[in-house]
């Protein structure tokens, strides 16, 4: 029995990949662990690989959001990859919609994605104080 | 949550297809978490059997919790008298093939899901 979900660190980012059933317990320890971790290496994005996850419910799902939200707060972006086709079916019937949550096929697209998300923010720093920031065109995948 | 493993197996053993899998698995992670939330946990039936000649399997979770006052209400999409999300109920009636659902005040809740091939 696994009791928390490792937590690996790449540059300025995390990384975190589900491989385990995800029970109640392992989701709320998740969610502690992965904010602490944020603010101790201030890390830019945070890429969440569900592949293994044969299942999101209503909590995951939940829980998902909230991981999206609070480090959003924390200033790092969130993108979750590799959802299984038929979890996706399920979840929209479901009626959950994982708002707010970004998502991309795979781990290595998820991967361009973040760049792209966390150099967009990076340039809109740099800018700002300048009268012209042109933030309109992030760069799509 | 147990639960779910059982009922991968069960709907393994009856060939569903996956992602009717996915959705009685999930329903039933569902239903169950009400159960244990709400109704301080309780027993689960899970049963392979057959459905108008197809092979079928069937859940019903029962628990002892207060009950559901007015059924109607919690059978609506966002509506809950918890801090969930209101999903549980009407969502898993989507994801399966056939749904009741029995409740009193005082008397706990009993669910029963049916998913078919």
């Amino acid at each position: 029995m696994i009791e928390r979900i490792p937590i690996l660190k790449l540059g300025p980012f995390l990384l975190l990949s589900i491989q385990v059933d995800m029970h109640d317990q392992l989701a709320l320890d998740l969610q502690e662990d992965l904010t602490e971790q944020i603010v101790r290496h201030k890390a830019k994005g945070v890429l969440i690989d569900i592949s293994a996850l044969e299942i999101v419910d209503s909590f995951i799902g939940r829980m998902l959001s909230h991981i999206a939200q609070v480090s959003r707060i924390l200033d790092a972006k969130v993108i979750v990859v590799g959802m299984q086709p038929a979890v996706a079916i399920t979840l929209v019937e479901l009626g959950l919609s994982l708002d707010g949550i970004a998502t991309a096929l795979n781990m290595e697209k998820g991967m361009r994605r973040l760049e792209a998300m966390v150099a967009a923010d990076e340039s809109l720093e740099e800018s700002e104080g300048g009268e012209d920031t042109d933030a309109s065109t992030p760069p799509g995948d | 949550m147990l639960i779910r493993q059982q009922v991968r197996k069960v709907a393994e053993a009856i060939r569903l297809g996956l992602i009717s899998q996915t959705k009685i698995v999930t329903a039933a992670s569902e239903i169950a978490r009400n159960g244990l939330v709400y109704g301080l946990g309780g027993e689960c039936l899970i049963e392979e059997t057959l459905r108008a000649g197809k092979p079928a399997i069937r859940l019903v979770i029962r628990d002892q919790g207060p009950g559901i006052a007015d059924l109607d209400r919690a059978m609506v999409d966002g509506y809950t008298s918890g801090k969930g999300l209101g999903l549980g109920l009407s969502g898993s009636r989507r994801l399966v093939d056939d749904f009741h659902i029995d409740s009193q005040p005082g008397q706990g809740t009993t669910v029963e899901l049916w998913k078919w091939r």
